[in-house]
This record gives structure tokens, sequence and C-alpha cells, in this order.
């Protein structure tokens, strides 16, 4: 291993970030296939979890470039462990029931879009031609999921009591995703990045909003759940891998 | 082969003279290759022969997504990933295709879901076959693939409008389909001797039931020739039970895979390959539903109908209620 190579590291963090958040939730999301509850719901998801395996190629294709030690994107997929993957909490939270998946989604998406539309103006072209592509894809799910938890919320007495517990259960994970560390507010200097704070005025008008539409109430005072981004994660994770990665490791070196 | 054992009116096939005005004058359209349209007279039977044939081949793409979504999770690359994804996404789309087409016949999608579920319909006995090692995900994508093609090409065909034009968009995307399960295939015999071992394993497991794709041998096969006459049914079972054998073995001595057949060798007489009888008592235990997949994909598909009740409910709830504003703001 060269030791000589110079990484980013900032970069190489923002990358895998975004990288390691599209892969989990593609993962998760792609579970689906075959059992959602109607067939319509079934092509949807597949197209979600398609879009966000497509970005995670292109975030950790540039993540391996960025540190320069020759890993390349199904490298760092499938063969990190869980200490170094990056995602927030959030998307490692289990699928649950239909509706805990979408109200996870929901809330992803919520700051997925005001997240890549800003990084669009990111000084660093490469982070800006991701964030073009994935944003239209953003906006998509965002438009679909949003409409679902308005619909369901606002919908019969078991499907609001359903959405209303799948959002108690899942508010404290949202938090994490604009709680800016010494990372986020480096890129934010070198004009990397944004400043988390604008992404987080967004994320919480956003889901105000539809949550009032939606006639539900996000649950009062509870702690944001975080760890995610630096390292530290659920116990969900290792079994994500575990299913994710299992190939990789049980033939070390095969090509696929 | 997506509809193995379609029942037919049970009839014999009436000639022209036999038949009155209105039917002599279908009968003749589907002779001069016009194509029957949803609001024309059609005989009961053509109707009902076609919901059954449409509607296994609807539920056969709605349960195939299970073998394959099974390894959707575990694909070995984020390349692999994808197309595994889109693929199992495309099976949905056929699905929805063909229940749209079988609607035309005045047949709602809850009611084929229904028959579905309570194990009235049924969808291809390839389906009920466990999917072990990622090179299944090969075998199924070059060998089910590959025998669904040769028996959609020709129902583009089909004397139904709306099903004819469903099959044009399937077949497309089935190739493509037995392409890159043809590419998972090459990639592993290339691969370790482990990769190796998995595909020509697979090949063992899937050629069988593959063969079974395309129903009971013609002695046994009752329904055909109604289905013939009508239009909805091009070549019999063997016809295309032979045409795939004799495609699919140079693509397995390609690949550098021994074909499970002992009695398999090239007829230069007839122009294809000899093979040895398939074992039909095994596909009629598994069309019966004790195959070694079927319980756990009945299972699947009504914990999957079951759980997304509340689903449904909220959204036509939601629907009502929106209704109800309007009229009101009215
Ligand atoms: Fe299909
Ligand atoms: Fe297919």
């Amino acid at each position: 291993m060269s030791v000589d190579v110079k990484t980013d590291n900032a970069l190489f963090e923002l990358t895998l970030r975004m990288g390691d958040n599209a892969l989990i939730l593609g993962q998760q999301v792609s579970a689906w296939c075959g059992h959602a509850p109607v067939l319509e719901e079934d092509i949807a998801l597949a197209n979600t979890a398609l879009d966000l395996i497509g970005q995670t190629t292109l975030w950790l294709g540039l993540a391996g470039e960025i540190e320069g030690k020759g890993r390349r994107a199904d490298d760092l997929a499938f063969l990190r462990d869980t200490r170094a993957f990056r995602n927030a909490l959030i998307v490692e939270q289990p699928n649950g029931n239909f509706g805990q998946t979408l109200m996870r989604q929901f809330l992803f998406d919520a700051w997925h879009l005001p997240m890549l539309t800003a990084l669009k103006s990111s000084a660093d072209k490469r982070v800006a031609d991701i964030a073009e592509k994935s944003a239209k894809e953003a906006a998509y799910h965002l438009e679909r999921s949003e409409d679902l938890i308005i619909r369901l919320g606002d919908g019969s007495d078991e499907s609001r009591r359903r959405m209303q517990y799948a959002l108690d259960g899942l508010w404290p994970f949202a938090g994490e995703l604009t709680l800016a560390d010494e990372i986020d507010a480096a890129l934010a200097t070198r004009g990397l990045a944004p400043a988390l704070a604008d992404i987080q005025t967004q994320h919480v008008e956003r889901i105000r909003a539809v949550l009032k539409a939606a006639t539900l109430k996000p649950p009062e005072g509870a702690p944001i759940r975080k760890g995610g981004k630096a390292g530290m994660h659920s116990e969900h994770l290792g079994f994500i891998l575990a299913d994710m990665q299992w190939l990789q490791r049980a033939y070390p070196g095969a090509t696929w | 082969m997506y509809a193995q054992e379609v029942k037919s009116t049970g009839k014999g096939v009436k000639s022209l003279e036999e038949m009155e005005p209105q039917e002599r004058a279908f009968q003749e359209k589907i002779d001069a290759d016009i194509k029957i349209e949803p609001k024309e007279w059609m005989p009961e039977g053509y109707r009902k022969t076609l919901i059954r044939q449409i509607s296994q081949h609807a539920h056969s793409e709605i349960v195939g997504q299970l073998p394959e979504g099974n390894w959707i999770t575990r694909a070995p690359t984020l390349e692999r990933k994808a197309i595994l994804l889109a693929k199992v996404q495309d099976e949905a789309g056929h699905g929805l295709y063909l229940y749209c087409a079988a609607e035309t016949l005045g047949i709602s999608r809850d009611q084929m879901t229904e028959q579905l579920l309570s194990g009235k319909a049924k969808y291809s006995s390839i389906f009920n076959y466990p999917t072990l090692t990622w090179a299944d995900i090969g075998a199924i994508g070059w060998l089910v693939d590959g025998a669904a093609i040769m028996n959609q090409v020709p129902l583009q065909r089909c004397s139904y409008g709306p099903y004819s034009r469903a099959m044009v968009r399937i077949c497309k995307e089935e190739s493509f389909h037995q392409r890159q399960g043809y590419d998972i295939m090459m990639k592993l015999v290339k691969g370790t001797t482990e990769q190796k071992e998995m595909a020509q394993d697979a090949l063992n497991r899937w050629w069988q039931p593959s063969l079974m794709m395309f129903g009971p041998s013609d002695k046994d096969s009752v329904h055909s020739a109604q289905s013939m006459a009508w239009g909805i049914k091009q070549n019999t079972n063997d016809e295309l039970r032979q045409k795939f054998v004799d495609q699919t073995v140079p693509q397995a001595e390609y690949l550098g895979l021994t074909v499970p057949d002992p009695d398999l060798r090239w007829n230069e007489e007839k122009g294809g390959y000899d093979f040895g009888e398939v074992d039909w008592s095994e596909f009629y235990e598994v069309l019966k539903g004790n195959g070694p997949c079927n319980a756990e994909r009945m299972a699947a598909r009504q914990k999957a109908w079951n759980d997304g009740a509340w689903f449904r409910e909220g959204l036509m709830a939601h629907a009502k209620k929106r209704e109800a504003r309007k009229v009101a703001a009215e």
C-alpha cells in the first residue's frame, strides 16, 4: 500500500457519505421487489432502488478516485466493514412494514433533494456533475414519497395510525442528515458542499408542510439519534452488509 | 410455456360450414390474419380461453419476480445488482401489460389476483424451483427467458390484438434478459473452478424444468387444436421444445458446459437433436402444487397482498375524502 498518496480527506468523506446513503437505502428498498402491496409499487420501488444504486456507483467511483489507492466502487461497497461506512443511521433502519419504508424514504428524500440541488454548485466539478444527474431522480422520488405520505396520513384511520407510528419511530433519525460536524464545516468553507444549516431549514420546512397536509404530528422533544456519518452505526448495518457482501467475501478475488 | 396447460372448450374444432354466420365471420377474420379487438363479437370459448391464457401468463410474470428477487440483495457487484433490479422490474411491468390485456376481455385485475391467491389460477411450473446460487440467476436468464422468447415470439402474431401488441413489447425485453443471463454464465465459466462448478450445477438443475415450460407432450396435450384454429397458439408444445433444445445445446457447448441428458445426440436426418423424455410425473406434481417452492411462492404472494390491505384501503379512503371535499366545495 503506497502511503505517499495525499487523499483530500474531507472530499473523500463527502463522497462516501453521499454514496453510502444511496447504497444502503437502495439495498434496503430493493428487498421489496415482488413483495409490495400493489404491482405499481413493486415497479416504483424497484425504480427508486435502481436510481440509488446508480448514484452509488457514481459517488463511490469518485470516492475511490479521490482516495487514490486504487479502490473501485465495488471494492468500497463490498469490502468495507461497518465502521468504515458513512451513511446516516436513518437509511439502515429496518424496512418494517410498507408504511415505515415509505416514511423513511420521505424523510430521506426531503433532505436528499435540497442537498443535491446545493451540491450542483460544488466547487468540485465532479461532485457537481453527479449532483446534477442525481437531483432529477431525487426530485421524482420526493414527489412520489410525499404524495403517498399525504394520501396515507389523510387516509383511513388505520393508515393514519400506521403512518403516525412510522413517523414516531423514524423522526429521531431525520436530524442526523443535516447535523454538521467538522468535516461538513470544512467542506462548506471550501465551497465543496453547502452549509448544512441551510439544508436543515429546507428539510424541516418541507417535512412540516407535508406532515400538516397528511394530518400527522412529529413527536415533540425527541433527541436526535446520530453516529452513522462518523462510522458509529446501529446493529442493523452488520446484517445488511452480511447479506450484501456475502458473495464477494465467500469467493475472494472472483470476478462476476 | 408461461401458460402451460390452458384448458380450452373441450369440444372439437368446428368447420366453417357448421358455424352460425356471426361465428363464421369471426373465424374468417382470424383465417385472414385480421386482429380481433376488444369490442368485437367473439365466441364465449375464445374469450374464456384467452382470459385463462393471458392471466396465467401474467401470474407467471408476477410470481417470477420471486426466485430472482431472492438474489437482488446478494448480487455480487453494483452493476449486477442494477441489471437484476431492472430485470425484475421489467417482469413486473410485463405482468402489468398482461393484466391490462386480460382486462379488455371483461375480468378485473382484482378478480385475477383473487384467482391466483386462492390457487384457482395457475402460473408456470418453472417458478416453483429454488434459486440456490448466483449461477441460478444466470441460468434463469439464459434458459427460462430463452424458453419464454421461444414461445412468445409466435404469440406476437396472436389473433387477439391487445395480447399480440403486449407480446411485441415484452419480447424485446425478454431477449435482453436472455443475453444478460448468458453473460452471467459466461463470466462464471471463465472464472474460478468453484464458479465453473456453480454454473454446471445450475444447468443441471434448470435444464429439465426449462423443457417442462413448453407444457405436456403433444400426444397428451388436449387443448391445442381449438387454440390453434383460433390463432392463439401457433406451434405445438413439442415443436417449440425441439426448437429450444436445438438453439440451446450449442450455447451450452460454447460455454463448455454439459447438458445433463445422456440421450442427447444430433440427429442428422431430422436436422435436430434427439433428447431424453422429460420426467412428466415431476411436471404434474409441480402443477398440483407439490414442487419444491410452490408453498413458499404462494405464501409470499399472499403475504404481500394481505400485508398491503391497509395500504390499498388507505389510498381508497383518501380518494373518497378528496372526492367529498370537491363536492362540498362546488
Ligand atoms: Fe417477462
Ligand atoms: Fe424476462
